[in-house]
């Protein structure tokens, strides 16, 4: 039986971090940009996954668990960000945020 | 097993261009839950089960309820639909679009050209030995992962908070 390439790993993490750089360039709405870190995040854990698996040490998923220990505290703290400027601005347009006023 | 990588694979890929196309933002977050699914069997593919688990149940199951939670305190209606439908138009999709997509090709190029790489080792590393390199070499990341969320919780906390109101007939605009 065939063996799976480690390009082929870390192409789809190639793949899947371009597609999160591409959503977090392109919109608007601050939900989506957060949703699109997240899947950047999680891409950067797949390759690092498959580093772990190439070289069969445990170390890539342990360096896993620390990005979504980072992954689930920086959502806490964006979302609760996403509801304050939505109080405040009555928008979830990024560009509503760009005078500092307090 | 390998032919399930690439399926796992491309159901990833596919759906992940679902999330960043879509306009509804419930249907988004929906295809992330599949996008994240699929790496989980890619993890458990590449011999790594407890991280597949913990795909599972942390992004699909916290991170992204987290995000639903949030949207429905939001109230968003129909409107807000439509105008995504005006922000993300297609003029304003391609330029980032085909600058990411030659970086991808540049990486592409990078990983094909340097023939150092050979195939995964088939060797399932379980939970065990996670536990073990986590609480050994790298106990110092444990403690500064719990301070980490420590600080999360309290910024939440304190983002999240509502300020309360003062009315009053003369020092309203004080606080500005």
């Amino acid at each position: 039986m065939k063996e799976i390439p480690v390009e082929a790993g870390l192409l789809l993490a190639g793949i899947l971090f371009m597609l999160g750089l591409i959503s977090v360039l392109v919109r608007r709405n601050i939900i989506y940009m957060l949703i699109s870190v997240e899947i950047m995040l999680n891409a950067a854990g797949l390759a690092f996954i498959v580093a772990g698996a190439r070289w069969a040490q445990p170390d890539g998923q342990v360096m896993f668990i620390f990005i979504l220990t980072m992954a689930a505290a920086e959502v806490s703290v964006g979302l609760a960000l996403i509801l304050q400027i939505y109080h405040q601005l009555k928008t979830l347009d990024s560009d509503a945020a760009n005078k500092m006023k307090g | 097993m390998h032919i399930s990588f690439y399926i796992a694979a491309v159901v990833a890929v596919v759906a992940t261009i679902m999330v960043i196309t879509s306009y509804n933002m419930i249907h988004a977050l929906l295809y992330l839950v599949v996008s994240f699914l699929a790496i989980a069997i890619v993890f458990f593919v590449l011999g790594a089960p407890f991280i597949a688990a913990l795909e599972i149940i942390v992004y699909a199951g916290a991170i992204v309820v987290l995000i639903i939670f949030a949207i429905m305190m939001l109230n968003l209606r129909q409107e807000s639909v439509e105008q995504e439908r005006q922000w993300l138009t297609k003029e304003i999709l391609i330029g980032p679009a085909v600058l990411a997509v030659i970086l991808l090709g540049e990486l592409v190029y990078i990983v094909s050209v340097s023939h150092v790489s050979t195939d995964v080792v088939k060797r399932v590393i379980d939970s065990k030995a996670v536990g073990m390199a986590l609480y050994g070499p790298y106990v110092i990341g444990v403690e500064l992962s719990g301070i980490l969320l420590m600080a999360g919780i309290v910024g939440a906390y304190h983002l999240g908070r509502q300020r309360k109101k003062v009315v009053h007939r003369f020092l309203e605009r004080s606080e500005e």
